[in-house]
């Protein structure tokens, strides 16, 4: 059993967006919508998951915050007696001072991965009941400054980056044109109708890592595909408004780029190696407009290599040869068990796979997810500190051979960055896009 | 005494089985209302295959990689919920009181067994007390009301061992062993006992979800 230390003193938030939020507080204030949200917008899942649990500490070992920093507070249930446990107890009647401990512990201390779920013997979902929380902030204006700053974005541009219209198009051109040195004919099919296949991104791909767009037509092409790219809003399958609580903003965004889809006659609808916006689109989104599963078929990056290479649809040249280990995201392993699928595409691609443990399932999250590593800078150091125990599995790793990290998501990929520089783990970071396109064999 | 011993036997023993019984009914109804009005959602994701899979996963000792890494608490827990389940029923003074009043009757334990589950309670319910006034993360979470809860469940296996072994004082003992049964039945639906009839519904939603949507183990 773990001993873990007492309860260290919270440190101060200074986040501006939840600070201002604050100001406009009153207890009446908090208490209606409080109110209003657990009376309209919960019931019995919320209640009975509150009620049900016995205070075993069984989770604590599920959550990688509290594995890395040995404090109870950071423990799945220590979250949620610091926030909805009151919450419910007093019906609302909370402080403002309260509500600025809470949103920072829903905000900024979940990865919202579900990895508790599979350590509390009731399988109480922490996650969900931190969503709530987020939802009752979300709804007070009292949500981190850089988060909201994107789902701002979101409801401005439809994507989560300030990408502009002609930007995008422009992105997507410039892309084509590079990735025409390697492939001459090669061609990014803008609103083609009826394609096989819908490619979409999530908004930091054109605005940061606009390399990937153009691995991934690389790739498409090389397979023949019969795919396309929407040149109108609708492009950006990420979510951040399913972090802050912005429900009604995230059913918009996943109806736009449900339509983009079905617009043109798509068969369905591939993405790239996100795995948020997977779960905005398979699992949260498509809930919340109604659609007990996606109303169009939607396939994760790794689902589609897999079936490239079970198809024999592209080629390589040889396999990658440093020594690789794999990270499994939350949401496209926990959240759609994709672990076999990308171990296939390990044993198709690389000469020597190593193993991190624990993983499938039971992979410790990059502690960027959730939106964390969105909330921005005034929570990087405590994100960063979190990660210790991904360090530890990382340095394991590295011990045993591993020198690359593939990491088939986003915000994996930013949360791993910064605990391979923070611990020194000297690894170095990929996604399946950047190996396949190595080692892509281009047909004549 | 003996007027003690007929009330708490009698009309009040009574009384335990209806509060046990309507409080847990109603218990179970309002989640039931409640859930059909705003959880639709359950409902509709609930699945009867992946429900039972994740039940077998976590009511087998070691079926699920939470157990393994937590082994004494997970060994503590087994022992502790049979032992629980299995003596009051099952132990020779009990089943007597049955075939009495009711002239029905079936298996019962050995005197020995039943002791040694008693102890197992007592025991476990000392390391839960352990685990919550030693371990930091359960200390945070502990509250008054987890303490009286131990309580009440630890304090009929206690007097029933004080009166099965004829300590001082046992005929008095007899008496608040029948009321602490009772307390601890009646307490069943209205404090966090009621998990017990909670789990396969809790249990049995995540592994819905992980099974039919989320395509992953969650165990």
């Amino acid at each position: 059993m773990t001993e873990a230390k007492s309860v260290t003193e919270t440190k101060k938030t200074e986040d501006q967006g939840i600070l201002k939020g604050l100001e406009q507080l009153t207890p009446e204030k908090i208490e209606s919508v409080i109110q209003q949200v657990l009376s309209d917008e919960t019931g019995a899942r919320l209640k009975v998951y509150v009620e049900t649990c016995v205070h075993c500490g069984m989770c604590s070992k599920g959550c990688h915050f509290f594995l890395s920093l040995n404090d109870p507070r950071y423990s799945p249930a220590g979250k949620v007696k610091q926030t909805l446990w009151e919450i419910m107890r007093k019906k609302g009647k909370v402080s403002p001072e309260f509500i600025k401990q809470a949103a920072t512990i829903a905000y900024t201390q979940c990865n919202m991965c579900k990895r508790c779920a599979m350590y509390c013997p009731f399988g109480l979902d922490v996650a969900y009941v931190m969503s709530v929380m987020r939802r009752i902030c979300h709804k007070l204006g009292v949500v981190p400054l850089y988060i909201q700053d994107t789902a701002h974005s979101h409801s401005v541009t439809m994507n989560q980056m300030w990408v502009k219209d002609d930007e995008w198009i422009d992105t997507l051109m410039w892309q084509e044109e590079e990735a025409q040195d390697a492939m001459e004919n090669l061609r990014i099919p803008l609103d083609k109708e009826g394609a096989d296949i819908f490619y979409s991104v999530i908004g930091p791909e054109p605005k940061f890592r606009a390399q990937l767009i153009f691995q991934a037509a690389v790739i498409m092409n090389a397979a023949g595909e019969n795919w396309t790219m929407p040149s109108m809003p609708g492009w950006d399958n990420s979510d951040m408004c399913m972090f802050t609580g912005d429900y009604e903003m995230m059913e918009r965004l996943k109806r736009r780029h449900f339509e983009s889809a079905l617009n043109l006659r798509a068969k369905r609808i591939v993405m790239g190696e996100c795995g948020h916006a997977f779960r905005s689109v398979y699992d949260v989104g498509n809930r919340a407009l109604g659609w007990r599963m996606p109303p169009i078929e939607v396939v994760h990056a790794i689902e589609y290599y897999n079936e490239l290479f079970e198809n024999n649809k592209i080629k390589i040249k040889k396999k990658f040869e440093q020594p690789v280990t794999l990270h499994d995201p939350c949401n496209i392993s926990r959240g759609r068990g994709l672990h076999e699928m990308a171990r296939n595409i390990v044993n198709a691609t690389c000469e020597n796979f190593i193993e991190m443990t624990p993983n499938r399932e039971h992979n410790y999250c990059c502690s960027a997810g959730g939106g964390v590593i969105n909330c921005g800078p005034p929570f990087k150091n405590a994100r960063v500190e979190s990660g210790k125990q991904k360090a530890k599995q990382l340095f394991a790793a590295k011990a045993k051979g591993a020198e690359v990290v593939i990491a088939p998501c986003h915000n994996c990929h930013g949360g791993l960055e910064d605990i391979i520089h923070h611990y020194g783990v000297e690894m170095e970071l990929k996604f399946f896009g950047d190996i396949i396109y190595e080692i892509l064999e281009l047909p004549e | 005494m003996h007027d003690y011993y007929s009330f708490f036997t009698g009309p009040f023993a009574w009384i335990t089985f209806l509060v046990f019984i309507f409080g847990s009914g109603w218990r179970f109804y309002s989640i039931w209302q409640l859930a059909k009005k705003k959880d639709s959602a359950v409902f509709e994701y609930m699945n009867m295959k992946f429900a039972l899979r994740s039940i077998a996963h976590w009511i087998i000792p070691f079926g699920s990689r939470s157990m393994q890494i937590n082994p004494a608490m997970t060994v503590v827990t087994f022992m502790f919920h049979i032992s629980l389940f299995i003596t009051p029923l099952f132990v020779f003074g009990h089943v007597v009181l049955w075939k009495e009043n009711f002239n029905i009757s079936w298996f019962t334990l050995s005197n020995t067994v039943a002791d040694l589950m008693t102890l197992i309670v007592i025991g476990s319910c000392l390391f839960f007390l352990w685990r919550r006034i030693k371990l930091a993360d359960v200390r945070y979470l502990t509250t008054p009301m987890d303490f009286i809860i131990l309580f009440i469940v630890a304090a009929p296996f206690v007097t029933g061992f004080w009166v099965y072994h004829q300590f001082p004082g046992f005929a008095v003992m007899t008496i608040i062993h029948i009321i602490s049964g009772e307390i601890m039945l009646m307490a069943i639906p209205f404090t966090k006992l009621f998990h017990m009839f909670l789990f396969p519904f809790t249990r049995g939603y995540i592994g819905s979800e992980f099974g039919g949507v989320r395509m992953a183990k969650d165990w």
